[in-house]
């Protein structure tokens, strides 16, 4: 029997798992990852675009702070996300980028005096200030009030990971690459780490740790289009959903990313957009002004996408033998843009389509791309209901997102949710609390239990194909529990997966039966887990008879407060049951900082809950009050919903900014 | 594009965790559809022709560098080779250098981060910074050049495609000579050049490499990988002087 202890057990080695491992080394504490792949090619790499951080340096972005950041992203969300966890995230982007500087990456500055930049499809000149020379510039995303997304060219994510990989390797973090979690171990609601399988060559080894951390991102792959690699399989959601214990919030939030390419799915950044691309149909016309006159191809994600597949509906769509597309139209950018600013997309557009982008449309469509459901956690990023368990980052629901993530937050939350979860886990393993107390006994049960299950596999004949089971489950996922969804589809969806469910424990690997690397079993056992995964989202998407955020319920059009301002909290508490247990978390109107109103999209149809009203009354009476008694925005902030006691102390101070200088300590 | 051909795909099989396995070439036909890449052809043949086939994709866009393999030959990506800029006849093998897990599935993992710990791949600075102030300016085409070397994706094609490495497996080859000049143009890294002769002023750096520039003509980011070895190469001249 093969047993390593450690302090702090990292499954994922991202962005979100590498920053929590140095926090975690910094505390004192050792710490392992294990890590799929070389960290180095996690598809945090595949962020594009940029991060969120207000930092106000450029032109356009002066004004910027973090009340504005907030109110974005509560917006966003549509009213899910945890609004302390917002305020939690604002205040500490700004830090994480500057941290992430300081680590090497070559973030794009600002140059002072004129340049050219397109907005709203006009050539503008924009005159940067002497004093902001060599500062961390930003471009415009959608959904935002000022330019807040930094970058590096569009390679944003590459270079924040490759930064902070080799953070790691600094610090001398531990990483076993080709290794994959197979089962949480745990016992009396408290885990103690993970069985995990060599990839190479097939041995199992049990991985005992004081606590255990998911940070394995999301689960795009359910569906058969999306834009996320081949191992964003929700293999983390599965292991805590297999534990029993632990819990999954909002798993049917799924974000459609507008710009993909077809067939592939490929991303290309919200940066084309922001930087000034347009959206245009079958007859070149740019239809984005018609739905959305304000804020047109940058509204937020969630509308555009619907946005686009209404238009496509409606038979504007370019005909492919792939199914319709619209175009994304970079040309008025120019080649010289495009070349600095947006040359992954110029590549992806060579290498995969075989045309220029500079002179040649994109043909693009809305495309699977982001989980804001996951892992439900607390403010801490410990599992609500399994002790010693962890998460952070788009594995987690901790809830920042809500319904819908802003273009920009998601990288800027790995970061930022790795630096703020690590001080959690260190007070906690530091306290006597933390001791391992489970036996070799208990060990050696998990242990055998995922041999049996892996010889159970290799050694039965005459069973299912993996293979056609995962297609069937892409296909259900894509089709009827999309961008819009209704009744009826996903009701067919639920019991089709239910039976996909049944099917997938008589599974068999046909022909290649190696215990060490072997494709076929890996996609089995996998296979097994995602359609559980599955499960979660489908049934959760039925339940919700409204639409929030990106999800879109065609015969639930409104936002409903009154019923459905809350979170759903899915869990498989017997291994035989075939659909998940669900129940809700209601999320409390009294103590927001932001109540619940109207997003500014398209027609209003929110059914307003009664206590928003009474809030917002609140709130406007103490922001008047303390405005008339001279208080500062931090006086006003606090005074609305206090939420610096949960935010670890070295991430408490304040933000300096070119138009806001403190005199810190 | 309509296409009717019939892709002839030969690939060098070899699992060393089976015992007794031969290394052999398979050779598998696919039906070509449009717009076919490497990455759809692999995985059309471990569905429906051989589920054991080993192979490696993550991002499968051209930007994780899992995939590299000899394709006809020559190291390249096979998430970005479109089947319709090649003959029909496709011949892959995994990469050469790296430890082979099987078929085209290598572990380069190891390698690069001995590399990197070798190296000291990262920013040598004073530490406890404070994070709440302004961030240090940078100027602009300054920060635009560092990217432009940071944009390697440690896919291992350099170091396949390099003559010097045939002869000398200690050599660092193309991928750490350019992370080297990328460090040593970022003045965050307060190292000075005398450290990095210590690291590359030696055979197994700079003054190995023979200048075949296999390494730039592979390189799927397309670095400047010639002219950076040539540039580090003057200034280690200078202090190794």
């Amino acid at each position: 029997m093969k047993i390593t202890y450690t302090d702090v057990l990292i499954i994922g080695g991202g962005l979100a798992g590498l920053r929590t491992a140095t926090g975690v080394k910094e505390r004192g504490l050792d710490t392992i990852i294990l890590s799929l792949v070389p960290p180095k090619r996690s598809h945090s790499a595949a962020a594009q675009g940029g991060m969120q951080a207000s930092l106000a340096n450029s032109k356009m972005g002066q004004g910027d702070n973090e009340d504005i950041h907030f109110e974005d992203t509560v917006k966003g969300s549509d009213w899910g996300a945890d609004q302390e966890v917002v305020r939690m995230f604002v205040n500490t982007a700004p830090k994480a980028i500057r941290e992430l500087a300081a680590w090497g990456v070559p973030w794009s500055r600002v140059k002072k005096g004129e340049r050219k930049a397109i907005i709203n499809a006009e050539s503008v000149t924009i005159t940067e200030d002497d004093e902001a020379h060599g500062l961390i510039t930003s471009r415009d995303f959608g959904g935002t009030k000022k330019w807040r997304t930094c970058y590096t060219s569009d390679g944003t994510g590459h270079s924040m990971l490759y930064a902070m990989d080799n953070k790691a390797h600094e610090d001398g973090i531990e990483v076993r690459e080709r290794m994959e979690a197979m089962a949480l171990i745990h016992e009396n609601g408290r885990c103690y780490g993970a069985v995990s399988r060599n990839l190479i060559n097939g041995e199992l080894t049990a991985y005992i740790a004081k606590t255990t951390v998911v940070a394995t991102g999301g689960y795009g792959r359910l569906y058969s289009v999306t834009t996320n690699a081949t191992i964003c399989q929700g293999m983390g959601q599965a292991l805590a959903l297999e534990t029993g214990v632990a819990t999954l919030g909002n798993m049917e939030a799924i974000q459609f990313h507008p710009t993909a390419i077809v067939p592939v799915g490929i991303l290309t950044t919200e940066g084309c957009r922001g930087d000034g691309g347009l959206l245009r149909d079958v007859d070149g016309y740019r239809f984005m002004p018609d739905y959305e006159p304000d804020k047109k191809e940058l509204a937020s994600r969630d509308v555009v996408s619907r946005r686009m597949t209404e238009h496509i509906r409606k038979g504007k769509g370019v005909k492919s033998r792939y199914g319709d597309h619209l175009w994304l139209d970079i040309t008025i950018l120019g080649r010289e843009h495009i070349e600095k600013n947006l040359r992954e997309v110029k590549e992806i557009c060579e290498n995969f389509l075989g045309i220029d982008p500079a002179v040649e449309w994109i043909p693009v469509r809305p495309t699977q791309h982001y989980s804001m459901g996951g892992i439900r956690t607390k403010y801490t990023g410990e599992s609500q209901t399994l002790k010693g368990l962890y998460s952070c980052g788009e594995a987690a629901c901790w809830d920042m997102h809500g319904f819908n993530r802003l273009g920009g937050n998601s990288v800027s939350e790995t970061v930022v949710s790795g630096m703020i979860v690590a001080e959690h886990i260190a007070d906690y393993c530091q306290s006597e609390e933390s001791n391992i107390t489970i036996s070799t006994y208990t060990i050696r049960k998990f242990l055998d239990d995922e041999k049996c299950k892996l010889e159970k596999l290799i050694h039965k004949d005459g069973g299912e194909d993996s293979f056609i089971l995962r297609e069937e489950m892409e296909e259900i996922m894509m089709k009827k529990v999309g961008i819009f969804r209704n009744g009826e589809d996903l009701q067919k969806a639920v019991n089709e997966l239910e039976d996909l469910l049944k099917r997938s424990k008589n599974i068999t690997v046909h022909r290649s039966t190696s215990l060490a690397a072997n494709p076929a079993l890996v996609n089995a056992y996998r296979t097994q887990k995602m359609i559980k995964v599955a499960l979660t989202v489908a049934y959760g998407a039925l339940l919700r008879t409204e639409s929030r955020g990106a999800h879109a319920r065609e015969d639930y059009p409104e936002r409903n407060d009154k019923k459905w301002l809350n979170r759903t909290i899915t869990s498989w508490k017997d291994e035989n049951q075939t659909l998940p247990d669900v129940s809700y978390e209601e999320i409390e109107i009294n103590s927001m900082e932001l109540p619940p109103g109207f997003r500014g999209y398209g027609k209003n149809m929110n059914i307003v809950h009664p206590h928003s009203e009474v809030r917002q009354y609140v709130v406007d009476i103490i922001k008047k009050d303390l405005l008339k008694s001279g208080a500062d925005r931090f006086a006003i902030q606090e005074a609305l919903m206090p939420y610096k006691n949960k935010l670890p102390k070295k991430y408490q101070g304040l933000n300096e900014r070119l138009s806001e200088r403190f005199s810190h300590e | 594009m309509s296409s009717n051909r019939k892709l002839k795909i030969s690939i060098l099989r070899y699992d060393p965790h089976i015992k007794d396995d031969k290394a052999r070439m398979e050779v598998f036909e696919v039906d070509e559809a449009p717009g076919m890449t490497l990455y759809i052809v692999l995985n059309d043949i471990r569905k429906h022709m051989d589920n054991s086939l080993k192979f490696d994709f993550v991002c499968r866009a051209g930007i994780c560098g899992s995939c590299a393999m000899l394709i006809n030959g020559s190291p390249g990506l096979a998430c970005s080779a479109l089947t319709s800029k090649m003959d029909s006849d496709i011949t892959l093998a995994p990469l050469p250098t790296f430890e082979l897990i099987g078929d085209l599935s290598i572990f380069t993992g190891n390698w690069m981060r001995g590399l990197n710990e070798h190296l000291e791949t990262w920013i040598h600075t004073e530490s406890d910074k404070d994070f709440n102030i302004l961030e240090e300016v940078m100027e602009p085409e300054l920060a635009e050049e560092i990217y432009e070397l940071d944009r390697c994706i440690e896919c291992g094609c350099c170091v396949a495609g390099c003559g010097t490495m045939q002869m000398n497996e200690n050599f660092l080859g193309a991928v750490g000579i350019n992370k080297i000049a990328r460090y040593q143009l970022d003045p965050r890294d307060k190292r000075d050049d005398e450290d990095y002769y210590e690291l590359v002023g030696d055979a197994d750096g700079v003054f190995g490499c023979m200048t075949l520039l296999g390494c730039e003509d592979v390189c799927p980011k397309n670095l400047p990988l010639q002219s950076k070895i040539a540039y580090l190469r003057r200034k280690m001249l200078q202090i190794g002087k």
